[in-house]
């Protein structure tokens, strides 16, 4: 009895001494500009910018994901004044992952699960609420959702707002009044589906996948009527041709990628119909070709002895025709993944020089540490170069595509492995990235994270016991656990960077007034010299920041800057859920790289819009 | 107006300790988890969540949740109720009781091919597909053994929960399965619930050579640093084992005698 005290003593000791220890760290290694030339340039980008209405009508901004503006009222001679010009607050301390959606000079914001929508009126002092709709989700969806209750925004298009709650339904409101103009039910999560992402719009479509890729479901993604909400095709990750509505169109560039029914062939008997790939991240659209793109989550279950094969179409981009949704192209950047790199990373879509000529690419800062710039049309890799500390990677094939690995960090049953680099995040998680035309460089939001993996333990499930493997996360080389990285996509190289004493969780947004904002865990909310790093402003929210920064033009002519404030995520739910984080293992591995965070910033869950005085 | 506010004060302490001394014992169950629990009360963990709160002089109340990951930190530790059902001895982050019943991994095998498989190291595994459990990210911790002896390729993870409790035990008796390693209260009381004619053998041995068990002594758990109700509990349990064992019986669960507390 009196021993079992003083083992809780010195825990709380310890934990004050690390406190203190980190704290002394964070100086060092918070908002450190690296603004010298890393060898990447700024060369000024020649291609197609979508036109520019000055609204946000979707979480990316853009078709091709740029999440750029040309908005310049705000620059960098004068961004140094912005002052908040009003605060809304969602009522829902938790994750605040959303893109707040201006159009019509009205904002719509979706909180956190039970996913109340809310539509504020910009024409009026501090933008009062129009109306809100309260969809009653399902109370059982929240201990599905592994990682917090997250929602990543609405999206508008034909009069309509249309979003998707947690319990599975995909939601069409009238944007003027609010009325419910159907509803369609789409994910289980009897079988652990949950719907997290933002839908994306194309003509009369609107395209939605599913999330839970850590309960053994299937991903797909569906496209629904915009009109009606009746589904018109769906297509999964795994399984047969048929189901992966994989047929005549399909050229993939590699030869690991040609044959029949490879959703089958490349798993166990039957492995494929709990094998993951869910849909959760950002789509882009081509609309020359009519395609869209999206990347598949990681496959399941987690531990990859049990899954040998490559594990189609897993953690790769597949590239469809937005009419009929049949495949055209595949790309697998971590077949038969060991680490749940998600390939759900955004695709931004640009038409760059290379090697004489202009390219029509998408390029992706991929989970496994590779940013990767794909021919478009076909699916050829032209580069994949690593921007981050790598040990468990040493290149990628371009002649097979293949990313070669160092098996001596694959993971194996019973053995304890250590310094595996990058970690299950990966490089870069769903936190979105941004490109200016002017710089013509990508702001590109990530983690500096390594792992330890460790013994397995006893745990239950609904009365079976089985045995976990616990992760421990901890900060790379240098000591930061985030960056902010500027990346010329042409060179392939750094231009600067900012370190962060925590990993970058929230999205960025670039400005044609040569600003990049972005926030960080502890809540700062930043603007960046998009040229050099440097920061020109900073003002501390209320809470971490891992949300998506907006801009438009408001009803007076005055450009505004958005950004939902409210830690939590997989990493922040340390914060939101209250975890334990003597338990290193809490969040999923989170607990021990971000032991500190619960003194730094608190649960919250408010907009802030600023402006120039 | 002023008066009646006053007398409310007054019986306020009174009332509040007859609440108190009369609070509910609350369970979290699964709503839909044969053998364990259901809605309907009809899980032998319901029955004996009953039995063991009169023996503590509270009234069971269950709070209906499903136990996904981070219950324990997201639910369980958020004082969503008192006691858990069926969880494993010693584990992490709870206090547990002493364990109420002691099952294992069992080989399930079609009775009229007489194989009583028992070792992960038999022969007449090769080439058949064989079915484990899907918990979340996690195949059931035969899958680990399974591995070691070549078996991977062969491996069926099925999801067991809520209405799909007995397609696993279902996959075996009809042919769609060689074999399948199942937890031995699910094998037990779907087989005895479905008649099928199958039969469950431990596996054998107990422990892997890497130190993976397959045979787990099961007990209820409380919040850390509710003691005196772990001992409350621990005195019922005593009490009530031989009704406890009969009952878990009744579900044709399979057990082996229970190990002297570690």
């Amino acid at each position: 009895m009196q021993s079992v005290q003083n083992g809780g003593l010195r825990l709380v000791f310890i934990g004050i001494l690390l406190a203190v220890a980190s704290a002394g760290c964070r100086k060092k290694v918070q908002n450190v500009e690296q603004p010298a030339s890393m060898g990447g340039q700024i060369h000024p980008y020649d291609g197609a910018i979508e036109k520019d209405d000055g609204q946000w009508v979707r979480a990316t901004k853009d078709y091709a994901n740029t999440r750029y503006s040309s908005l310049d009222e705000i620059n960098t001679g004068n961004v140094a004044n912005l002052k908040v010009s009003w605060t809304f607050n969602t009522g829902v301390p938790r994750g605040q992952e959303a893109a707040p959606i201006v159009v019509n000079n009205t904002m719509y914001v979706v909180a956190p699960w039970p996913n109340k929508l809310f539509a504020l009126d910009l024409t009026k002092p501090g933008a009062p609420l129009k109306w809100s709709f309260d969809p009653n989700p399902s109370r059982a969806a929240k201990g599905e959702a592994c990682c917090d209750w997250v929602n990543r925004g609405a999206v508008y298009a034909d009069g309509k707002i249309i979003y998707n709650t947690l319990d599975g339904f995909t939601i069409a409101l009238d944007a003027e009044s609010g009325k419910l103009l159907w509803r369609t039910h789409l994910a289980d999560i009897s079988k652990g589906e949950t719907i997290t992402m933002a839908p994306m719009v194309v003509r009369d479509k609107v395209f939605v996948g599913n999330s839970g890729g850590e309960y053994g479901v299937r991903g797909w993604i569906a496209a629904l009527g915009t009109k009606d909400g009746k589904l018109i095709w769906q297509a999964y990750s795994t399984g047969p041709d048929k189901d992966v509505l994989i047929g005549d169109k399909f050229k993939p560039f590699y030869s690991s990628d040609k044959g029949t029914d490879l959703g089958v062939k490349t798993w166990p008997p039957d492995a494929w119909r709990i094998g993951g790939g869910t849909v959760w991240g950002f789509l882009s659209y081509d609309a020359s070709t009519n395609l869209i793109y999206y990347g598949t989550a990681n496959p399941g279950p987690w531990n990859p002895e049990v899954r040998p094969g490559d594990n189609k179409w897993t953690s790769g981009v597949f590239a469809r025709d937005a009419d009929t949704g049949q495949a055209v192209w595949f790309y697998q950047m971590s077949s038969h993944d060991l680490y749940d790199w998600d390939g759900i990373n955004e695709n931004i879509l640009l038409d760059l020089p290379w090697q004489g000529s202009k390219r029509k690419v998408l390029v992706r800062a991929d989970r496994n540490g590779y940013i990767y710039v794909i021919d478009r049309t076909t699916g050829q890799v032209l580069s994949a170069t690593l921007y981050v500390y790598s040990t468990t990677t040493t290149g990628v094939d371009l002649q097979t595509g293949a990313l070669q690995r160092d098996l001596s960090k694959a993971p194996k049953t019973g053995q304890e492995i250590r310094n595996i680099c990058p970690t299950a995040p990966g490089a870069k998680d769903w936190q979105p990235s941004s490109f200016s035309p002017r710089t013509g460089l990508l702001y590109i939001p990530h983690e500096n994270m390594c792992a330890d993996e460790e013994a397995e333990e006893a745990n239950y499930i609904q009365g079976t016991p089985y045995v976990g493997v616990t992760d421990r996360f901890y900060a790379g080389p240098g000591g930061n656990e985030g960056e902010l990285m500027a990346w010329d996509p042409v060179a392939g190289k750094k231009v600067w960077t900012v370190a962060d004493k925590y990993p970058l969780w929230s999205g960025t947004l670039a400005t044609a007034g040569d600003v990049v904002f972005y926030g960080t865990m502890d809540g700062w909310f930043r603007a960046a010299n998009a040229r050099t790093g440097q920061t020109l402003w900073q003002f501390k929210t209320g809470s971490g920041i891992i949300g998506q920064p907006v801009t438009y033009r408001g009803p007076d002519g005055k450009q505004y800057v958005a950004i939902l404030s409210g830690i939590g995520g997989w990493p922040g739910a340390i914060v939101a859920g209250n975890l334990d984080t003597r338990d290193g293992n809490a969040a999923g591995g989170w607990g021990n790289a971000l032991s500190d965070l619960k003194n730094v910033t608190t649960p919250g869950g408010t907009l802030y819009v600023f402006a120039l005085p | 107006m002023c008066l009646r506010f006053r007398r409310v004060v007054l019986f306020f302490p009174f009332i509040w300790t007859l609440v108190a001394s009369a609070a509910p014992l609350r369970f979290c169950a699964d709503p839909d988890n044969l053998p364990f629990s259901n809605r309907e009360s009809r899980g032998f963990d319901n029955q004996i969540a009953v039995l063991v709160a009169h023996a503590v002089r509270r009234e069971p109340v269950f709070v209906w949740t499903r136990n996904g990951r981070g219950f324990i930190r997201e639910q369980f530790n958020r004082n969503t109720c008192d006691v858990l059902m069926s969880v494993p001895e010693q584990m992490r982050g709870v206090l547990t009781t002493a364990a109420y019943y002691h099952s294992a991994y069992v080989f399930v095998t079609r009775k009229r091919e007489h194989l009583q498989i028992a070792s992960f190291d038999d022969p007449r595994l090769n080439g058949r597909k064989i079915g484990l459990q899907a918990l979340e990210d996690n195949l059931s911790p035969p899958s680990l053994a399974l591995i070691r002896t070549g078996h991977a390729a062969q491996l069926v993870g099925m999801n067991s929960f809520g209405a799909h409790g007995g397609d696993i035990m279902r996959a075996v008796a009809e042919g769609r399965l060689g074999t399948a390693v199942v937890w031995g209260p699910l094998a037990g009381y779907f087989t005895k619930q479905n008649h099928l004619a199958l039969t469950l053998t431990p596996v054998d041995p107990l422990v892997d050579v890497s130190g993976i068990p397959f045979s787990f002594s099961i007990a209820m758990a409380v919040h850390k640093r509710d003691e005196r109700l772990r001992d409350e509990l621990n005195e019922a349990l005593a009490k009530l084992q031989p009704r406890i064992s009969e009952l878990i019986a009744a579900f044709n669960v399979p057990t082996l005698p229970m190990r002297e507390p570690q």
